[in-house]
């Protein structure tokens, strides 16, 4: 058995919340529904970004409610242009800063971090090839999507990265079909597969988990993928209140695993006995509707997943493993 | 300065080296792609001191030019056709969120089918979209106008995206000879690019918020008083360009237009040709002439009027190069004609189309063309519709 | 704020630019919410846990380390309530 050398900070004592910077570079005011997981989830990452920090949003939720004019909840310099070309835009921002840099004209030593935000529609699937595109030229721009598994801002519509099984407004639960009826798209393993230096996922349910992560991703050079579970209390179908709550069981249960892949090296940061998935699924009404043979099925897969993302971890981290990223 | 012979595709790329040009962000397509392929060699060689951002599409070349430009550096990208209208959405959104890329545009027709030649409809299909638009009718023109372009979008007053039409092959593929500039003639010419309200993290500003109905309207009219105003930039940037460099350039471009009675007016290399033709034809007695739309956005109204309206020119025959399905057929035939509208003593305006998806355009077409409007003033009617030069039936 | 909500075309800058970094926190969205949470200070271990955990950042430091919500912005979603390890935060009806 490989033994391998896992985060602790993550899982202090209560007290270590206090520990987060403490500025907010996400400003209050904006319009995000209650227990909005996306707008929580940004907020921890503006705060390990810091300042320096030009922010590129993809059009969907967190660009509606930070931005009817005149009111930004932008405290850094941010841009939005369309839903697709969130990487695109900032694929341009970066080379501006590059040649920038090396004409002088700004000062070279002068680390400044660009950040996407876009949601799982603008990242799965409408903006899949500008990221791709992204990640291959190697930009030095973390990517976050932020995940609430439906085309939320529209009103609750299926992409592919809803969940199996799950009632949308166009993957609706009826008489003969049972909601979404295919398996999310696994976007970290695409962005793996693209041999970047990093990769991760979080979940602002476990916010220094998640802060310590973005400021590894912006630490290391080039393109940083980072995969948001955004809880959605008004697409799901959970009471609010329990944001934070369903986060946690989704990350308990191995519904979204935590885990991060350094040039190459997977690292699972929340690997403890799983709950059974139905725990996660059973107080949400898009799943109400499952019978106990689908949540069988589903339970199945993310076992699968658990297991399968255990051997990568500790295939990819054998002293004779190789990676190809970085190199 | 020194003329040299040169494919005007380098030409095009060498005057955006000489702008010295940024970030370039492009994506192959036929006919354009030399120009691009230029920039590349002189960033791989050191000659150009840019960023090279081989994109994987033109959608993403426009939103990589855009964000570049909103960044501080001065962008650049190049396309045709297809090309242009895949990044439709992202050069509507440049110009409204006023970021002054300059595009070179090898115009090409769109598909299908398809085809990769000459003509006007991928330009006619973004007129809308905000942009200045300027027409070049040889490799010199597309050398200046390029160059140029980065001062007029650049000016603060301006802060627009400038395109540059030339026709895909008939010029991007053609060996012209071009008056080159070294970079110390013009370097005080074009003044260093500051976007006023660029991505700045000592300066936070918010781009492209959300425009709820209270905001939508004041916005587009701030982003049409700016398209509006940028002409006196423009006639000041061409002013001094003459000034300096002695090659002048107008809005619209008058061929024997003072005392013909007739005259085609056109866009981009036609004419040229149609010069020649007017030249022939003089000779043996017709009092023709050619009028050429350069400045296509913002529409050059006072002029066009100054230039038709001067109680000579009986009919104007507007050559369209692209067809606008189920309307009057001819786009710049539309727009002349009702420009023209309220004026006493304005010509009769008849509308023709040749040269579609790269077909040539002959000696004799372009005489028919002439000869259409001959037939129209002798019958006192002007047709609604644009008749089709060269068509077989 | 020096931005106008319905202003003037003249008065936009170039492209709808803000240039007034973070000025929603003039935008209160406090009268969202029908429930309030309430501190319960002699329970209250000062954590911090509300505060992280809070999507409008609506808990506010004091000078002794304790956390009190600011229900200018506050809209009542009740994940502090929920997430309280010391149990000390009660959501209540607003009075009106």
């Amino acid at each position: 058995m490989i033994e391998v050398k896992r985060p602790k900070e993550a899982f202090l004592s209560v007290f270590a919340y206090r520990m987060a910077p403490k500025e907010e570079l996400f400003t209050r005011g904006h319009r995000a529904c209650q227990g909005c997981g996306a707008a929580l989830g940004l907020r921890h990452v503006m705060k390990a970004a810091g300042r320096n920090t030009i922010v590129v949003n993809a059009t969907g939720c967190m660009e509606i409610v930070s931005s009817p004019y005149p009111y930004t909840s932008w405290a850094v310099p941010w841009i939005h242009v369309a839903f697709e070309n969130a990487a695109a835009v900032a694929s341009g921002i970066d080379a501006a800063i590059k040649v920038l840099k090396r004409k002088g004209k700004l000062d070279p030593n002068k680390k400044i971090n660009i950040v996407v935000f876009a949601g799982d529609g603008g990242t799965a699937d409408i903006g899949l090839q500008a990221l791709s595109g992204m990640m291959a030229r190697g930009h030095n721009v973390l990517y976050v999507c932020y995940d609430n598994e439906a085309y939320m801002n529209t009103g609750v519509q299926g992409s592919s990265a809803t969940p199996y099984g799950a009632h949308t407004t166009t993957t609706p639960a009826g008489k003969v079909k049972f909601g979404q009826g295919y398996w999310k798209k696994n976007l970290p393993e695409i962005a793996v597969a693209h041999g970047i230096p990093y990769v991760a996922t979080v979940c602002p349910s476990f916010p220094l988990d998640l802060i310590r992560k973005v400021k590894r991703a912006l630490e290391l050079p080039g393109a940083a993928y980072i995969h948001l579970f955004a809880v959605c209390p008004t697409g799901w179908g959970i009471p609010p209140a329990y944001a934070v709550k369903a986060g946690r069981l989704a990350v308990e249960t191995g519904i979204f695993p935590l885990y991060e892949v350094e040039y190459g090296r997977y690292r699972l940061t929340f690997d403890k006995k799983l709950k059974p998935v139905e725990e996660y699924l059973k107080f949400q009404r898009r799943f109400r509707h499952l019978t106990p043979d689908l949540i069988k099925t589903i339970q199945e897969r993310v076992d699968a997943e658990f297991a399968r993302l255990r051997v990568m971890e500790e295939a990819t981290n054998r002293p004779d493993y190789r990676s190809v990223s970085g190199i | 300065m020194k003329r040299v012979g040169i494919e005007v595709s380098i030409a095009i790329a060498e005057a955006a080296a000489l702008a010295e040009v940024e970030v370039v962000s492009a994506y192959p397509i036929t006919p354009q792609t030399h120009i691009v392929e230029h920039l590349a060699e002189l960033v791989a060689n050191g000659e150009l001191n840019a960023e090279f951002i081989t994109v994987e599409s033109e959608h993403t070349a426009m939103s990589a030019a855009l964000g570049a430009s909103l960044a501080g550096a001065r962008a650049f990208t190049s396309t045709s056709s297809q090309g242009l209208a895949l990044m439709n959405e992202i050069v509507y959104i440049t110009s409204s969120m006023r970021a002054p890329v300059v595009m070179a545009l090898a115009n090409r027709s769109l598909s299908a089918p398809i085809s990769i030649w000459n003509d006007h409809s991928d330009v006619m299909n973004e007129r809308d979209t905000g942009w200045i638009s300027i027409f070049a009718n040889n490799g010199q023109e597309a050398y200046d106008l390029t160059f140029m372009a980065f001062k007029i979008g650049e000016h603060p007053n301006v802060l627009l995206p400038v395109m540059i039409n030339f026709d895909g092959f008939i010029l991007t593929h053609v060996i012209e000879p071009v008056w080159m500039f070294d970079k110390e003639e013009v370097k005080d010419f074009l003044p260093p690019y500051e976007h006023p309200y660029k991505l700045d993290v000592d300066r936070p500003t918010s781009h492209g918020p959300v425009g709820l109905p209270d905001i939508y309207t004041e916005a587009k009219k701030q982003q049409e008083e700016a398209i509006r105003n940028s002409r006196k930039i423009i006639d000041a940037v061409w002013d001094e360009f003459a000034e300096r460099f002695g090659r002048r350039y107008r809005a619209v471009e008058e061929y024997y237009a003072d005392d013909a009675e007739i005259v085609l007016l056109t866009q981009g290399s036609v004419t040229e040709a149609a010069q020649v033709v007017v030249d022939e034809m003089r000779k043996r007695g017709k009092k023709w002439g050619v009028v050429e739309l350069r400045l296509w956005r913002p529409f050059p109204f006072e002029d066009l009027k100054k230039v038709l309206c001067n109680n000579n020119i009986k009919c104007v025959v507007v050559l369209d190069r692209a067809i606008s399905f189920g309307g009057q057929l001819g786009i710049v035939m539309s727009e002349v004609r009702s420009a023209l509208y309220h004026e006493k003593n304005k010509p009769m305006v008849v509308g023709v189309t040749a040269g579609l998806g790269g077909r040539d355009i002959r000696f004799d077409e372009y005489v028919k063309m002439y000869e259409i409007g001959e037939k129209c003033l002798k019958e006192e009617k002007e047709p609604d519709k644009v008749i089709i030069v060269g068509l077989r039936e | 704020m020096r931005l106008k909500e319905r202003p003037k075309w003249q008065e936009l800058l170039p492209g709808c630019v803000i240039d007034e970094p973070g000025n929603s926190v003039n935008y209160k969205t406090g009268d969202w919410k029908t429930l309030k949470p309430v501190v319960d200070k002699q329970k209250c271990i000062r954590c911090g846990t509300c505060w992280i955990f809070c999507p409008e950042y609506a808990y506010e430091e004091d000078e002794y380390g304790y956390f009190n919500p600011n229900y200018d912005y506050c809209k009542g979603c009740g994940i502090c309530a929920v997430e309280c390890p010391a149990r000390c935060i009660r959501m209540e009806r607003e009075e009106e």
